[in-house]
């Protein structure tokens, strides 16, 4: 990946294909997530979200505050199997 | 046939738009919220002509034959791997049951087959043989992403014409005797309307809305909206679970790799009916019992972290098959698919073209079978082979 811009590093996106997405007319904020999986990582989107959003601003004439954050799922960090499924009963 | 609107930007009403441009139609379709937001990218992403009658398994048969050559057609990758869904048998009456089914499949040219643990245990490596007499295996069915297939469909439509609009939500049918002749809709708070002269409701889980807007009863194809969540673990090594596997008899758990980035998708029926159109709010229940049945298939799964929870909808009629085909003179309904929307969508949606532009279909698909007045004459089908 050098001299490439990662912007999601759960799921290695660079900025050139966020912004290729973004020019082909996608500028939905849940649908760049979902096509190119930032945000669904196990960091969640801490690192990538606001930079996707930065980069969706500047590029659509919004201001990063108009553009409304991706609905985040549980849990908010990954959580092992083993703690959820109990002891003997697995 | 002059202008034809659909209702509904999921995977069935994107894909119907393709295939009515295809045939040189004027479509312009609505999706109140973004594409893919309702039922379609929530789905965990199988397609499988194992079905337990005939219609089912003849639509799903064609539909698969249509999954295999899409990618070429649509030009656009999809991410469709045939890596088959492992059926296993939990007591000697259910291999029976998958000895009948796979006759039956058989028959209509699916090539399923009853397989013994030791085989299965090849094909899943970290699966638990210990609990499983038998396993209906069927290496044709398979997998594919939701949200690149539904884009691949919508670049085409609008290749090739369509006026797709999203974040557009459709207010008001105008009815004249048999037919529908005005659709209303609202984008940014304003108002517009358009004349037309066919309307197709494919909008699943909301459909009884947009059917009580045409002047019809919101019980002549009774849909209920049924959560039903998926688990997924971070990415692991490919190859672990590349079928989708689930043994019917354990509440019908299953898990798959995600064909995308390796992580385990888990689902099971435990399900919630929703308690709005906007309920889709996972619980807590469904993430211990979901893992309780992951780790009895796959032991090593209890070593795995769960990343992510999320619901979506089940559009349940009352014996789980779609209603598909015509209400009204112009007015059509292609909804209610029970869980199976995303995989027929490829057979589903040609037949649906070829009823709207030509009054006929060459699809292998039985109107009767899912005919959305069967409801209000109280003739139900067997229920749909239904998982998760």
């Amino acid at each position: 990946m050098e001299g490439k811009k990662i912007v999601c590093r759960c799921n290695d996106v660079t900025a050139e294909e966020v912004e290729a997405l973004i020019d082909s007319g996608i500028t939905d904020i849940e649908e760049v997530k979902r096509l190119l999986r930032i945000g669904m990582g196990p960091c969640q989107g801490r690192t990538c979200i606001p930079i996707v959003i930065s980069i969706l601003a500047r590029k659509t004439g919004r201001k990063p505050e108009e553009i409304p954050l991706p609905k985040a799922k549980v849990p908010i960090r990954p959580v092992r199997v083993e703690v959820l499924v109990g002891g003997g009963d697995g | 046939m002059g202008k034809i609107a659909i209702i509904g930007g999921g995977i069935i009403g994107v894909a119907t738009a393709y295939e009515l441009a295809k045939l040189g139609e004027d479509v312009i379709l609505f999706e109140k919220n973004y594409f893919d937001s309702g039922s379609t990218f929530r789905c965990a992403t199988g397609i499988r002509a194992q079905f337990t009658d005939e219609a089912n398994i003849k639509l799903m048969k064609y539909s698969v034959e249509r999954w295999e050559r899409l990618e070429e057609e649509l030009e656009s990758d999809i991410n469709f791997r045939q890596r088959g869904y492992l059926f296993l048998a939990t007591s000697e009456e259910e291999v029976e049951a998958f000895k009948a089914n796979i006759k039956l499949q058989n028959r209509f040219g699916v090539p399923t087959r009853l397989i013994e643990i030791e085989e299965a245990k090849e094909i899943v490596p970290i699966l638990n043989t210990e609990p499983f007499l038998a396993g209906a295996w069927n290496p044709k069915d398979g997998k594919a992403n939701p949200f690149k297939t539904l884009f691949a469909y919508l670049g085409k439509a609008r290749e090739l014409g369509v006026d797709a609009r999203e974040h557009t939500e459709v207010v008001g049918l105008e009815r004249e005797g048999d037919e529908i002749i005005t659709v209303k809709f609202r984008s940014n708070r304003k108002v517009g309307s358009i004349k037309v002269d066919a309307v197709l409701n494919a909008s699943n889980a909301w459909a009884p809305l947009i059917n009580e807007m045409a002047g019809l009863s919101g019980d002549l194809v009774p849909i209920t909206a049924y959560k039903h969540q998926l688990v997924k673990t971070e990415p692991l090594e490919r190859g672990q679970v590349e079928p989708l596997v689930c043994p019917p008899g354990w509440n019908d758990a299953y898990i798959i790799q995600d064909g995308e980035d390796g992580g385990i998708i888990c689902g099971a029926g435990i399900e919630h009916e929703a308690k709005s159109l906007d309920d889709v709010e996972p619980t807590y229940d469904f993430l211990r019992g979901v893992l309780r049945y992951a780790v009895r298939i796959a032991p090593p799964l209890r070593y795995a972290h769960v990343v992510r929870q999320w619901a979506g909808f089940y559009a349940k009629t009352p014996d789980k098959n779609p209603a598909i085909r015509k209400l009204l003179e112009n007015f059509y309904i292609s909804a209610g698919f029970s869980g199976h929307g995303f995989m027929m969508a490829p057979a589903v949606a040609k037949a649906m073209a070829g009823l709207m532009a030509k009054g006929s279909t060459r699809v292998l698909l039985d109107l009767e079978w899912y005919d959305p007045y069967r409801f209000e004459r109280g003739e139900l089908r067997s229920s749909a082979f239904q998982i998760g």
